[in-house]
């Protein structure tokens, strides 16, 4: 197991001059030993690249990347001795369940009795010890990919196992039991594991500190809870939270904050100038008319989603959103409601960047 | 327009892929068919078009009898699962064609405008192939619009696109399906979607059509358990309990007070109680039963954190607002309000359904 350091930028064109010539920006980042790690955001965001950089199948463009204090940025992944496990099962399909898993054990001459004793707690961890003298060829996708999972997990001298979207092939309504057994696995084994996805729930579920990445950029590496309540930057507002989070573009002038035309007390200090403000639709609450820090909306519609009720309403040409209980009695639309957009969850960003 | 489905049965070989389905579309609307794979969506929709005939059964449009007329003499426009556009046409010209083939005036002028409405304007001189699966999509969905139809079939359009994209089109769709008067067919694998789009909901299920109604309606009254079962996302957490005189009985001893319909207390006979994830807290309020447990796993959403949790009475979701962290194997308290409890009977029809905030 190694601590991983990344200090690098990469870029697929020769001379890159420009931000949007990288497919990854200059970063700093250290992935701490025995850690779980999710690198999260949508298609072309650089994660992908970022991974192929860790595992040794792409090296950087410019600086380097090193297993604890070994430099191995041009080490091949067998060299860098890493796990990995991709989007569809990768097995042996004439082999049994139980060869397979023991198959990278034999390639590295791991003693017979140890072998057995590894697969046998690797399938244990899985629900397969059932299945150990199945051949694979004959088991569903998704018993499958658990035993790529299991071919992934198996070796306990891997400096990391690499996860490129594992839970694709998987049946929706199987994925949480997947997600679950990840999740246990990484608690009994302690190593480090390192996971790419599109998905929100597989990221935040399963990582204890999440990379979320948009146009090459990390933008933020936080615990769940953190991205959800204090995004540091305003892309992590949005891409995390079903909808995502609010934003109201906002101007701090003599010690006076106005939004929508409407003058307000600092509710904390503040630089001169135009900014934003986010608030989460959890967080943005209906308050009593003329209550200091909420501001009349004029509904747009009301949504009855079944757990709870969507509220859309516009301010000054902006579209804000609210999530209210289901019980809350909420005017149609044309109406006027007042909604609190300051309070102790809202956040206030300055070119994109949380303002402390 | 208003259209009539007649006890529409479909045969394929010795399989039955639609029992019988019979429902009258609500013109102007959108309709959703919600329902899992194989449950009869496609071949529904398939027979709406008139892409395939059905085996008995008649399909009406405003009263006339259109069974096996083919889909080109119907006016029908059609969005896939896969981005399917002209490759070889511009995005512009892949807009145009239906308004071409109509011989419209001012096409320069209604393509734009469309494409305005699903932000594709910045790609109208682009092929299909150079634009990202979103796009495609746009422009697929601004093509079927342009046709102007008055029935407009969409078969899962978003399923292939990642989720805050298709939290962005379907918000978009929800506006120009209420703003148009075409009637809109909409068919999900997905309760979620089926809430955010409206409307109506025709709960399908190994092709027979379990329950058809105003959404909100569908979703708060399932009328069995096969409906709330496929209607809820986390599935509802469903625990085997007597009736009793107080009412239920549940695993482990815990008496749940519900009222019971006449004649279903007292009587020791099998039901199901059917609790929604929202329905279990952390906290507990007055009044609320509770049940202990221990963490399998905390899913977290963003929004949301999903609790699974192993109890005497069985596994059991809560759905949290927030994120929020659970140790796994750690015991846990779910709480919950009486009066939030579904209940089925034997047979699986409803008996009980938690009454309505603001409606009697």
């Amino acid at each position: 197991m190694a601590r991983i350091t990344l200090d690098l930028a990469h870029s697929y064109r020769p001379n890159p001059q420009q931000d949007s010539d990288y497919a990854l920006l200059p970063l700093s980042m250290v992935f701490d030993d025995g850690g779980a790690y999710a690198l999260l955001g949508p298609s072309g965001c650089g994660k992908t690249t970022m991974l192929n950089i860790m595992s040794g199948l792409l090296v950087p463009s410019q600086g380097r990347v090193l297993f604890d204090e070994r430099d191995v940025t041009r080490a091949s992944p067998q060299e860098r001795n890493i796990a990995q496990v991709f989007q569809f099962p990768v097995i042996y399909d004439t082999m049994t369940v139980a060869e397979n898993l023991a198959f990278p054990l034999k390639n590295r001459k791991v003693p017979e009795a140890r072998i057995r004793q590894r697969v046998g707690q690797i399938a244990e961890m899985l629900e397969m010890s059932g299945q150990l003298d199945q051949r694979a060829a004959g088991l569903s996708a998704d018993a499958k990919q658990k035993i790529s999972l299991g071919r992934g997990l198996v070796r306990e001298d891997v400096a990391a196992v690499l996860f490129d979207e594992p839970l694709t092939v998987i049946d929706p309504h199987l994925k949480w039991q997947l997600r679950r057994k990840l999740k246990q696995i990484h608690h009994e084994l302690k190593l480090t594991l390192i996971y790419v996805t599109h998905d929100q729930v597989e990221a935040l579920t399963f990582a204890d500190k999440v990379v979320v990445m948009t146009r090459g950029r990390a933008v933020q590496v936080g615990a769940p809870d953190e991205l959800f309540e204090r995004p540091r930057h305003a892309f992590v507002g949005h891409f995390i939270g079903s909808p995502g989070m609010n934003f109201l573009p906002a101007q701090v002038q003599d010690g006076a904050l106005a939004v929508a035309g409407q003058r307000m007390p600092l509710p904390r200090a503040l630089p001169d100038g135009a900014l934003r403000l986010g608030v989460r639709p959890e967080y943005l609450a209906l308050a009593a008319p003329g209550q200091a820090g909420a501001l009349p909306c004029a509904v747009a519609r009301v949504q009855d989603l079944g757990t709870h009720q969507m509220l859309t309403a516009t301010l000054g040409g902006e579209v804000l959103k609210a999530r209210c209980a289901p019980e809350q009695v909420l005017p149609g639309e044309g109406g006027t409601v007042w909604l609190q957009v300051l309070g102790e969850h809202t956040c206030f960003y300055q070119n994109e960047e949380l303002l402390a | 327009m208003n259209l009539v489905l007649d006890s529409i049965v479909k045969r394929v070989g010795a399989q039955v892929w639609l029992h019988g389905i019979g429902m009258a579309l609500q013109p102007g609307a959108v309709t959703v068919l919600l329902g899992a794979t194989q449950a009869g969506k496609t071949s529904l929709m398939r027979i709406m078009a008139g892409l395939d005939e059905p085996t008995e059964g008649r399909v009406r449009v405003d009263g006339v009898d259109v069974t096996g007329m083919p889909v080109r003499e119907r006016n029908v426009a059609m969005v896939y699962q896969q981005f399917i556009n002209y490759p070889s046409l511009t995005v512009a010209d892949n807009i145009a064609s239906p308004l071409k083939l109509r011989g419209e005036k001012d096409v320069a002028r209604r393509v734009r405008e469309l494409a305005e409405r699903l932000h594709i304007e910045m790609f109208l001189q682009r092929y299909p192939s150079e634009l990202s699966g979103g796009q495609q999509q746009r422009v697929a969905l601004a093509r079927a619009l342009a046709k102007g139809a008055p029935l407009m079939l969409l078969d899962e359009p978003l399923v292939n696109l990642d989720y805050k994209l298709r939290e962005e089109l379907r918000e978009e769709l929800t506006q120009l399906f209420a703003t148009g008067d075409s009637t809109v067919v909409y068919a999900t694998t997905e309760p979620g979607e089926a809430l955010l789009l409206g409307g109506y909901t025709a709960v399908l299920h190994e092709g027979r059509l379990l329950q058809y109604g105003p959404t909100a309606e569908v979703f708060h009254a399932p009328n069995s358990l096969r409906v709330a079962r496929a209607f809820s996302d986390p599935p509802m957490n469903l625990v085997r309990a007597q009736a009793t005189l107080g009412g239920l009985r549940l695993p482990g001893g815990t008496e749940l007070p519900v009222a019971l319909p006449g004649g279903h207390g007292n009587d020791g006979g099998d039901v199901t109680l059917g609790l929604r994830a929202s329905a279990l807290r952390l906290h507990a309020r007055p009044g609320d039963v509770a049940v202990q447990g221990t963490v399998e796993l905390a899913e977290i959403s963003g929004s949301d954190t999903f609790v699974h949790a192993a109890t005497p009475w069985g596994e059991l979701v809560a759905q949290i607002t927030g994120v929020h962290y659970l140790e796994l194997g750690s015991s846990v308290a779910l709480h919950l309000d009486p009066a939030q409890a579904y209940v089925f009977g034997a047979d699986g029809a409803l008996l009980l359904a938690p009454a309505r905030p603001g409606r009697n």
